[in-house]
């Protein structure tokens, strides 16, 4: 009896802690939840809904089916978008990752003074986007620009960068990479993550700095990689503010920095042409998705987990 | 060569290179603070002078007259406090949830939470809106500090990861003593948190007080601008006024630079990576 009782008492205790941390843990998410509703799931099915009608602020929308993806597709300024964002994003991401890796290895050094050291790598991420914008155009200018100025010491005639349309998108993605500070801050977390075991094991059996970096840092940096890897594209296809105000909105020259974002922005909300923009949007969401799901799908080959 | 000698010799080289490298990075910069002091038509001079001549902290003035600088810093401070206020009392809370509560429907929840993070914000800009619009919303800053308060998939996603890292005896500890959930969330989860609760707040500070976009769209009356969208006025049709430009996004920069150089231990200690496949 005495057995059953101490068996019993507890089991009943146990389940009136189980309902009460269930209870509260529905109460401490549920901010997120009316969130998640309010601010995605919401405007999430709308927009489907909004791609398929003719919407202006000034009428509600009308349905007219297909009609906006297949005025897209005949679009040339969409085509020309899309060509702009993939060209980034392709160069981008992977020089991204390379840089910032290289620049996270260099700042995981144990040296005095560390603390100015990352502060003056993280100094561009923390220049409003606008304001680096203005600055770049200026550094980058063909006649007084700092840029082409060094080139000069150098004896290189500087190519006239924001003039010309094959120079502008190299020069925004130089501008990019200037500003990989965040990558950079994720990639440090990382490799403090590291052990210090690993490398003494293999200081002990000789290794060279090589070795090291190809056999124990990188591949144990493979989460964070991929990690940024999804975020870099995710972001790289969201390139709106560097270009918008370097451009003043136009894209120019000749539409060569105008990007997919910017595109859709002008229609949403220059044009108000709510349900086409919509339909841009969604287009955005398929391509990210299917990145994403390559990316993720691809993961599996190189991404090791410690302890793996 | 005896180690200590060995060691002051790669030593000397690390600082080489982080010098070189800190050079290239803070030339752009360096260059922001010169010009904000420069007079304008020493702007257009060929080859680039680097000093100022001559030296006119007048521009900082001149500047802060020029658009109304005092208006977009406070309205900028205030939407940048309050959001940021915002993510540290919603995100860290469901962050704890998914972390270390057991609720059915958690894990079905968080991995719609990665999916979001997934989501470009120009599919759900439009909708968003279109609702803030009927809300009467639009022109107010209410758009761009009310949905902080309800949680950032990124955010709930990084603090769900150091919550996790957490033992869970010092729940069931507190839980013997008789401790509420709330109790134990607030008094010894929450306190523990702190480094990666700064990280998601420096992280929301500083997209907050540079953010364009959803200022831009929001903000139709000028009295409401904040700095992002001021900078512009410096670019007009009577030409750009580059060295007042300059002078207000160094006055911009500055105060993240100050939190930046006081808070990055914490700030990467806050973002611990272990366990990144949820």
């Amino acid at each position: 009896m005495a057995k059953l009782e101490t068996g019993k008492a507890p089991r009943v205790r146990v389940s009136r802690k189980r309902s009460n941390e269930s209870l509260a843990g529905w109460l401490f998410a549920l901010p997120w939840i009316i969130g998640l509703l309010l601010f995605f799931a919401y405007p999430l099915i709308s927009s489907i809904y909004y791609s398929f009608t003719d919407y202006s602020i000034l009428q509600s929308g009308k349905f007219i089916g297909l009609a906006n993806y297949r005025e897209l597709f005949q679009d040339e300024l969409f085509w020309i978008s899309i060509y702009n964002t993939i060209y980034f994003a392709v160069l981008f991401v992977p020089l991204s990752i390379i840089f910032g890796v290289a620049l996270a290895m260099v700042l995981n050094m144990r040296v005095r003074g560390m603390a100015v050291y990352r502060t003056i790598f993280f100094l561009p991420t923390l220049v409003p986007h606008v304001a680096l914008a203005i600055l770049w155009i200026w550094l980058l200018n063909p006649q007084f620009g700092l840029v082409n100025a060094v080139l000069d010491w150098f004896g290189i005639q500087g190519p006239p960068w924001l003039g010309s349309t094959f120079w502008s998108k190299p020069a925004l993605i130089l501008m990019s990479l200037w500003g990989i500070g965040q990558a950079v801050i994720i990639y440090l977390a990382g490799l403090s993550d590291i052990s210090q075991e690993y490398y003494e094991a293999a200081e002990v059996d000789g290794a060279s700095f090589l070795q090291k970096t190809f056999y124990i840092t990188l591949p144990l940096l493979t989460p964070v990689i991929f990690f940024n890897l999804v975020m870099g594209f995710i972001g790289a296809f969201q390139q709106f503010t560097l270009p918008y105000t370097m451009t003043q909105g136009s894209g120019s020259p000749a539409d060569s920095l105008t990007f997919y974002v910017m595109y859709l922005y002008d229609n949403a909300f220059s044009y108000f042409r709510m349900g086409y923009a919509s339909a841009m949007a969604w287009i955005l969401f398929v391509i990210i998705m299917a990145l994403t799901a390559i990316v993720f799908w691809s993961s599996k080959r190189w991404v090791h987990y410690q302890g793996d | 060569m005896n180690t200590l000698a060995k060691k002051r010799l790669k030593s000397i080289y690390a600082h080489t290179i982080l010098i070189l490298a800190s050079i290239l990075f803070l030339v752009p910069f360096v260059w922001m603070v010169s010009t904000s002091f420069k007079p304008i038509t020493q702007v257009f001079t060929f080859p680039p002078e680097f000093l100022p001549r001559p030296f006119q902290w007048e521009n900082y003035i001149e500047a802060t007259k020029y658009i109304p600088f005092w208006t977009y810093t406070w309205n900028t401070a205030v939407i940048t406090g309050l959001s940021t206020l915002g993510v540290v009392l919603s995100c860290p809370l469901v962050a704890y949830s998914f972390a270390k509560l057991r609720w059915r429907g958690r894990n079905t929840l968080f991995a719609i939470t990665i999916g979001v993070m997934m989501i470009p914000t120009q599919v759900t800009m439009i909708p968003l809106f279109l609702l803030f619009n009927q809300l009467g919303w639009v022109g107010t800053n209410l758009p761009l500090i009310v949905p902080a308060f309800f949680g950032i998939p990124f955010s709930i996603f990084l603090l769900r990861q150091f919550f996790k890292g957490l033992p869970d005896t010092l729940r069931e500890a507190a839980k013997i003593d008789g401790a509420s959930e709330w109790r134990i969330y607030w008094q010894i989860m929450f306190p523990l948190a702190k480094p990666a609760v700064l990280a998601v707040a420096l992280f929301q500070f500083m997209a907050a007080w540079t953010d364009f976009l959803g200022p831009l769209i929001y903000l139709t009356d000028e009295a409401a601008y904040t700095l992002s969208l001021g900078l512009q006025q410096f670019q007009n049709q009577q030409g750009s006024q580059w060295h007042m430009m300059m002078a207000v996004s160094t006055l911009m920069t500055l105060p993240i630079i100050v939190l930046f150089f006081f808070m990055q231990k914490t700030f990467i200690r806050g973002i611990t990576f272990t366990g990144i496949k949820g």
